[in-house]
């Protein structure tokens, strides 16, 4: 039974004050961590896009997708599967760097064709974005030279085009 | 047209057809209040919020229609919490406007500011904090909507001071401009019609079946149409403790209330079905015991409005999300063609002497009280019942008494039953049963209360007597918490904390002069039926009969709770013969 699993759910929900704070009430009331959340306003006016991915059984997902769906500002969730959806996640790290080290951390940046933001005098800022898994690496490589400070963006999700593959859960009329 | 956005407030809520408000004031609503002195609709002035809100339930309860709040900000709104998560679990179409302070002064920490948005967002079915008097009608043209379509529910309007006391250009929204303003809200009413046939056909199939039906019934004003598919198919009838009365209990096709204080039939009847048709229900835990060993050989069609009820708890075999009478009439025509067709019923026969002969092995059973004992709960009850005018609407409160009223009284009407059934909210009845009077002014409603329970809200029979609203109440007063006695005395090895209130205090009598009721006192069981007499004669002011009951009776059939139905507690000689159930 229990297939704790990644699931990414995009919500399109109506962008009124308090919509966040009531979808993500309905995971903590139930103990359930997000792991990471985006939302910013979607293409329509009025309306924004959750991407909230969650650790989670099936059978708990089923249940808490119905009840996002009683939210009255939800318009529509989708449930993505990975193979048939684009993700992206945005990275910036500041990574101390001096000497030597800063042209590693520079090849390290170029390898992922990532970018330099800004260069300081023992530490450099640094992005990178692209699928979650490839900032995972990142950010294990650079670990070893020292993150000072870093900030990832949780992933971001729309279905891939042309392969409707995705599940739809269920639609609500816009 | 110029007008405040407290002069908005008041004549939206004339729009929307409201005839009574359940309220009391304070600063940051006072705005409100002042066009209320204008306007024809009634205001009723309670005592606490609380009381409002479980007031504005009974109201609901008996009327079909939203009940309706106003209250001010902070201590108002945080004391209306309790009636809102009531009515939530409940499904009560309910809408409260609370006050708050003034858009300027949000998230200062003001005199009487609190979340209250925030604190009550997982308690309404909805909520609003609305920022401009402009808003004002929409907000409430949405609160209602959102309340009575659907799965109903409470919802609530935060109004700061300054949004009252603003102007607006008054506007009135159509239907269409609130729908399209509400994208997201589009209930399934219909149900989809090849699953209705799915289910007509196993209904036709099932050698066992069972009709569950719960408080959805009511709420779809569905009675009509349950009874109609029960005599058309010949198929009993549970109604859960949300159910009593959506279903005869005088008719031969029902079985009365299944679950933890269920009669023997009604849970024995859902345990061994091999068919359970889920109406307006939803496997509450309190129905089904323990969840794996629940009905183990029953098919499932579970007809719901929320598709959030659908697998919440037991996984439908037939899922059908929509409104109770809509899909019973649909299932009726799906059965009438397919029986037209030529297909036939099972044979149910077998099934249905089983259950006449749990029937009349096991009903409910209490011992009457020899002379000289104290007098019985259920004895009360049964008097109670038997001199009640037709058209009588009982109100419980949780307990005990609550269970007993359940098993004891004798529904044959829809809306004559008001409890807080989700919740169990102590201290519904009294205020609940002043908004049945004021929605059923016609109708007598006894209100059948605990001792411990009366003590929470009691206070709201002030409000019924300066509002001339004469409800009676029936305290079955054992001096004792004493649900909660029970479980200590059976799983507690009778060690009892903290249940124990008092004989001598209050002295309910006085306590119930000096709020303005009658006052009645009965021990023994000779004084029952004079109580009652005169009980009933009252039609000017509340009464309350304070009924001495022996305190060791226990509320028999019982399931403890985690365990099996199949392990029901049964009342003294019946445990004997309990293989029977089988
Ligand atoms: C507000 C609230 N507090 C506590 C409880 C737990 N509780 C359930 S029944 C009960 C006892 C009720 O006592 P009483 O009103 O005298 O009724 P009785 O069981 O004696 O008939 C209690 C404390 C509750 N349901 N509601
Ligand atoms: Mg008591």
């Amino acid at each position: 039974m229990s297939d704790i699993n990644h699931h990414i759910l995009s919500v399109l929900v109506q962008n009124r004050p308090g919509v966040l704070a009531r979808v993500s009430g309905l995971f903590a009331r139930r103990g359930y961590n997000i792991f990471s959340l985006a939302v910013a306003p979607a293409e329509q006016e009025g309306f924004s896009r959750i991407t909230i991915v969650v650790d989670l059984e099936s059978a708990s997902l089923e249940q808490i997708v119905k009840q996002l769906f009683k939210l009255i500002e939800v318009v529509k969730i989708s449930e993505l599967d990975p193979r048939s959806s684009v993700e992206r996640e945005l990275l910036l790290a500041t990574i101390s760097a001096t000497g030597d080290e800063r042209g590693q951390v520079v090849e390290l940046v170029n390898i992922f064709e990532g970018k330099i933001l800004a260069v300081g005098v023992d530490a450099i800022t640094v992005s990178l974005d692209g699928f979650p898994d490839k900032l995972d690496d990142f950010v294990e490589l650079l670990t070893e030279y020292g993150i000072v400070e870093m900030q990832r963006t949780g992933r971001v999700a729309l279905p891939k085009l042309q392969r409707h593959l995705e599940r739809q859960i269920e639609r609500k009329a816009t | 047209m110029k007008i405040t956005g407290a002069q908005a407030l008041i004549r939206a809520l004339e729009m929307e057809r409201v005839e009574t408000i359940f309220g009391l004031p304070g600063g940051c609503i006072l705005p409100a209040y002042d066009p209320l002195l204008d306007s024809p609709i009634r205001h009723i002035l309670v005592r606490h919020e609380q009381g409002a809100g479980h007031m504005a339930e009974g109201y609901a309860h008996v009327t079909g229609r939203p009940g309706v709040c106003l209250v001010t900000s902070g201590p108002a709104a945080t004391n209306m919490v309790t009636p809102l998560m009531d009515a939530y679990m409940d499904s009560i179409p309910m809408v409260c406007i609370t006050g708050q302070v003034p858009t300027t002064a949000i998230g200062t920490d003001a005199f009487q500011e609190c979340d209250t948005v925030g604190i009550t967002r997982s308690t309404t079915k909805h909520n609003e904090l609305v920022m401009t008097a402009q808003d004002l009608p929409m907000a409430v043209r949405q609160a209602f909507h959102i309340a009575t379509t659907g799965r109903p529910g409470p919802t609530l309007i935060d109004v700061p001071k300054d949004v009252l006391t603003n102007s607006m250009d008054w506007y009135w929204p159509s239907d269409e401009e609130v729908i399209d303003s509400l994208p997201g809200y589009r209930p399934t009413t219909k149900g989809d019609p090849a699953l209705i046939k799915e289910a007509a056909k196993l209904i036709l199939a099932s050698e066992r079946p069972v009709l569950y039906a719960g408080g959805g019934i009511l709420k779809a004003r569905a009675a009509e149409a349950l009874r109609e598919l029960a005599e058309l198919t010949g198929i009993h009838v549970v109604t859960t403790l949300m159910a009593r009365g959506a279903f005869p209990d005088d008719h031969p096709l029902c079985l009365g209330m299944p679950g933890m204080h269920g009669n023997a039939t009604a849970v024995t009847a859902m345990q061994r079905s091999d068919l359970l048709v889920a109406l307006g229900a939803r496997f509450d835990d309190r129905i089904t015991g323990k969840i794996p060993a629940f009905a183990p050989e029953a098919k499932v069609i579970h007809v719901d409005i929320d598709p959030a009820e659908q697998g919440k708890v037991r996984k439908p075999d037939v899922p059908i999300v929509g409104d109770c009478k809509l899909v019973i009439e649909e299932l009726i025509k799906a059965i009438k063609d397919l029986l037209q067709g030529g297909s036939t019923q099972a044979d149910i026969g077998a099934w249905k002497s089983r259950i006449s002969g749990w029937q009349e092995q096991f009903p409910l059973h209490y011992e009457p009280s020899e002379p000289g004992e104290a007098l019985k709960p259920q004895f009360c009850l049964e008097q109670l019942r038997d001199n009640a005018p037709e058209g009588t609407i009982l109100v419980s409160g949780v307990g005990q008494h609550q269970m007993w009223s359940s098993q004891y009284w004798k529904f044959n009407e829809p809306y004559t039953w008001v409890n807080s059934g989700g919740l169990g909210t102590m201290g519904f009845s009294v205020p609940a049963a002043i908004g049945a009077k004021v929605g059923q002014p016609d109708r007598t409603v006894w209100a059948v209360d605990g001792d411990g329970c009366f003590q929470m809200t009691a206070q709201e029979l002030v409000t019924a007597s300066v509002e001339r609203i004469p409800i009676k109440v029936a305290i079955l007063n054992n001096s004792y918490l004493g649900m909660v006695r029970q479980w200590q005395e059976m799983f507690y090895e009778e060690r009892y904390s903290e249940v124990y209130l008092s004989p001598e205090v209050p002295d309910f009598v006085k306590w119930a002069e000096a709020m303005g009721c009658v006052g009645i006192r009965v021990d023994s069981p000779e004084e029952v039926q004079p109580a009652i007499d005169k009980a009933n004669s009252v039609d000017d002011r509340p009464v309350v009969v304070d009924f001495r009951v022996d305190a060791r009776e226990k509320v028999f059939p019982m399931v403890p709770a985690g365990f099996s139905n199949d392990d029901l507690l049964l009342p003294g000689t019946q445990q004997a013969n309990r293989g029977a159930l089988k």
